[in-house]
């Protein structure tokens, strides 16, 4: 395998659907360069990152209006 | 810190087809909300609401409209809780609706929006190599390979400027890429349910998952340079 092979195995890699032998080889390498350890480091990384746009408030208004929506849902 | 917190997904690969995740007979989140919990359902529009404006963006023109969208998604939950047959999971319910609402708002809105804008996000290259070609040599390896951001301070990686420039790079992505990112990503939801939600197969999940993280690897790499 070419590491121009390899970065486009990478989110396959992470989500657990390279076969068995191909995962193998992938791994192989891996262990033996540094660059495309480098470049999955990076991916993950940016996967962790991403994860990070979830923190958001919800607006008070928003929420107040969400709240009083639930009240009268609830007492309905 | 920054592995450790809230991972939606396996810090290592499972292995091919993966264990189905066996979910729990009853949901904690749906029989708060059955039994008219008013602090669960506080804490459940908390929980989603970053990942439900994201998703909501990627039809509408600007956050307000996606705010709107937000809104008649939990106001339509709500409403229709009662017919829910929890045939999936109450969060790909939700996401559900809200893909609904937010498409069907979108076409209301194209009749008003110039044409320009509204295609503007779609398409998109599914094809081609994700990483510049230029960077590797003829043999295929690397010829400028990638800096190792291990000597980037954590401090920088999660201050707010990266989080902008993050939510910017998922901004730009192709719609069809954007929308798998944010349902795995940043939902947490995983690839099974997204090819449920989208209708699309698995190959097309990896495909757009995998280009849009990279684009997104690259838009860091020039910031982190």
């Amino acid at each position: 395998m070419t590491c121009r092979e390899v970065v486009e195995l990478m989110t396959d890699y992470l989500d657990g659907f390279l076969s068995p032998a191909d995962r193998a080889r992938f791994e192989d390498h891996i262990h033996g360069c540094d660059g495309c350890r480098a470049y999955l480091a990076q991916l993950r990384t940016a996967r962790s990152l991403i994860g990070r746009a979830a923190d958001e408030p919800v607006p008070e208004p928003l929420k107040a209006e969400l709240m009083n929506a639930f009240r009268s849902w609830k007492s309905s | 810190m920054l592995f450790s917190s809230r991972t939606p997904w396996p810090e290592e690969p499972s292995t091919y087809p993966g264990p189905r995740v066996v979910r729990e007979p009853t949901d904690p989140d749906l029989e708060a909300l059955r039994s008219k919990d008013e602090a669960a359902f506080e804490a459940l529009i908390g929980r989603y609401h970053g990942p439900m404006m994201r998703l909501a963006m990627t039809y509408l023109r600007d956050r307000g409209a996606a705010e709107d969208a937000v809104q008649e998604t939990w106001l339509t939950c709500l409403k229709t809780l009662d017919r829910f047959e929890g045939r999936s999971s109450l969060k790909t319910w939700i996401f559900g609706i809200l893909l609904n609402v937010a498409r069907s708002r979108r076409r209301k809105e194209s009749r008003i929006l110039p044409f320009t804008s509204l295609f503007r996000r779609e398409g998109g290259d599914d094809r081609g190599p994700t990483v510049d070609p230029r960077r590797f040599g003829k043999d295929g390896m690397w010829s400028t390979p990638p800096d190792s951001w291990s000597n980037v301070p954590e401090t920088r990686l999660l201050d707010r400027e990266t989080g902008e420039k993050v939510k910017a790079a998922i901004e730009q992505l192709p719609s069809k890429q954007r929308e798998v990112v944010i349902l795995r990503d940043v939902a947490g939801f995983e690839a099974d349910e997204v090819c449920a939600l989208l209708s699309i197969s698995q190959a097309n999940q990896r495909v757009r998952l995998h280009r849009g993280r990279a684009s997104v690897r690259k838009t860091l790499e020039e910031y982190l340079r």
